[in-house]
């Protein structure tokens, strides 16, 4: 079973695997997301404090958790990357970032939205805010260190080490961000805590978390398809690629 | 089915302006990290395909 | 120990023959302490409130404008290869580094703190507690920054970089830094904060040389 986990290490094999797969994840990805908002939107009641605007809870829930579970899943190919210094690694730590740092501004804007009609104020420092503003400026920070160096093989790594380093703070930054949230708010302002949630909401929130699980994955095999094709480039399977030598042809055309 | 009348959905109890601005924003940015993908796949294979052509024009002229 | 000394000799005799790097990191902190008040007014009730989280940032922003010069002079000069070839572990001298800059940018702001806070009106206690914090504060600065130093020389666009991956890293620090002042003023008592803050100064001290040094050798391969 290793053999073939270490065949597909190589960007040659992965190429076409991740080729494959990615439909599938995206096709998930879509039909999830559409039973998720049907049952958010159509099926879970009135919340009695919040009215209809809890509704958000369904977007913003699983962008919060899809920041954390893509920081995560960086750190875990940063690891793998330079511990077994493969090139592999390194291209999905990379593909995964700009589709965490979506995440996480949504979960921040989201956020915010929610935070006005409820608590009177576009952003309240609330501890899970604040930690997710953090992750988002620790993802800026990871997307331009890695485009900041030219030399891509040292882009992965720094990255790598980025990425572990941020990883390994993240739980100090949010026990410090809640220590300091608890000390300085008189009312706590808790988001799904204190209404009980009826079970078509966690139901739909569950849904809608799945759905961008998938569709992240989709994103990041596509994502690294092309991260690949430029790596690669000077490797004779990528010059026999069909898709590259229609482009090829077409490039030729063009020019004539 | 849980609301009254389609104006009821868009207006969702008075929130309307933030669900949707909610719901709008998250949909739309992933829509266009979709476009941006297929550009970005785009790119990189006009890259890939223009250096190929490079690399291997000087041989042609060569030969003909 | 021997190398490590030296390393740290060395790289004091070197800046304090460029002393103007120094002053900047001091000059800076003590601006910034006379423009906030000028910004906000001078209420003295106002200022007392606002003088932990002001020092604080203001220590901490000039402890990071330095951080830039940490390893990028000796990598200019080929110094950086020098070490990481040597005998020695690159672990041991990268500390020495980082106990060299400590002293340079963040001592000076140590024992600075107490007369800036005193134009904040601040009591005896706190002030002496401001000074604490700041003294297991900023090595902590200094071990967290040098990670970043590693990970972006010779980048381009290198100063604002650093500043933009180090500044979330530093916020535990800060939490804790300028909430041990306020738990002190308020009278809860600043104990708690201050042994979170010298743990992660621990902590970053066994593992922030390493990971520096590791960020050094990946800048150097290539």
């Amino acid at each position: 079973m290793f053999q073939k986990l270490f065949f597909y290490a190589s960007p040659q094999s992965f190429y076409p695997l991740a080729g494959r797969l990615w439909p599938l994840f995206a096709l998930a990805g879509t039909a999830l997301t559409a039973w998720g908002m049907w049952l958010g939107m159509f099926v879970a009641p009135t919340d009695f404090q919040q009215g209809e605007g809890y509704r958000i809870i369904f977007v913003h829930v699983p962008a919060s958790w899809m920041s954390m579970v893509i920081y995560l899943a960086m750190a875990f190919w940063a690891l793998l990357g330079l511990t077994f210094n493969t090139r592999l690694s390194g291209m999905m730590c990379r593909a995964l970032a700009p589709t965490g740092a979506i995440f996480a501004f949504l979960s921040l804007w989201t956020g915010a939205l929610w935070g006005k009609p409820m608590w009177g104020a576009w952003w309240v420092w609330d501890a899970r805010l604040t930690s997710e503003l953090i992750l988002f400026f620790l993802y800026l920070g990871y997307i331009a260190l890695t485009s900041a160096i030219d030399d891509a093989r040292r882009a992965d790594k720094a990255g790598g080490i980025l990425a572990l380093v941020g990883a390994l703070n993240v739980p100090i930054i949010y026990f410090s961000v809640k220590w300091w949230n608890t000390l300085h708010q008189g009312a706590s302002v808790s988001m799904t805590k204190g209404s009980s949630m009826a079970q078509t909401m966690l139901e739909a929130m569950l849904i809608m978390g799945m759905a961008f699980w998938l569709y992240a994955i989709a994103m990041a095999l596509y994502r690294v398809r092309s991260i690949i094709l430029v790596r690669e480039r000077h490797v004779q399977w990528v010059a026999d690629l069909p898709e590259v030598q229609a482009m090829r042809a077409h490039a030729l055309e063009a020019q004539s | 089915m849980i609301w009254n009348s389609a104006a009821d959905f868009w207006a969702m109890g008075g929130y309307g302006l933030y669900v949707w601005g909610s719901m709008g924003m998250t949909f739309g940015l992933m829509a266009l990290e979709m476009l941006w993908v297929k550009q970005a796949r785009a790119q990189a294979l006009k890259q890939v395909a223009l250096e190929i052509e490079a690399a291997q024009t000087p041989a042609k002229e060569w030969h003909s | 120990m021997s190398a490590f000394l030296a390393i740290v000799k060395r790289d004091l005799t070197l800046a304090l023959r460029r002393k103007n790097e120094v002053i900047t990191a001091v000059f800076f902190f003590v601006v910034v302490a006379a423009l906030f008040p000028l910004g906000i007014g001078p209420e003295l009730n106002t200022l007392r409130l606002v003088a932990p989280g002001i020092l604080w940032v203001g220590a901490l922003l000039a402890s990071m404008l330095s951080l830039g010069r940490m390893f990028a002079a000796d990598h200019a000069d080929g110094t950086l290869e020098q070490m990481a070839l040597s005998p020695n572990s690159l672990s041991v001298l990268v500390a020495a580094k980082i106990l060299a800059h400590w002293l340079l940018s963040g001592l000076p702001l140590v024992l600075l703190a107490p007369l800036l806070g005193l134009q904040f009106d601040l009591s005896t206690n706190a002030l002496w507690i401001l000074t604490l914090s700041l003294l297991l504060g900023t090595p902590l600065l200094s071990l967290i920054g040098a990670i970043g130093a590693a990970l972006t020389l010779g980048v381009r666009g290198g100063d604002v970089l650093l500043s933009l991956l180090v500044l979330p890293l530093y916020v535990p620090a800060l939490v804790f830094g300028a909430g041990a002042v306020e738990a002190e003023i308020s009278g809860l008592g600043a104990s708690a904060h201050l042994s979170i803050l010298a743990a992660m100064g621990l902590v970053a001290a066994v593992f922030s040389p390493w990971a520096s040094a590791a960020s050094l050798r990946i800048a150097l391969e290539s």
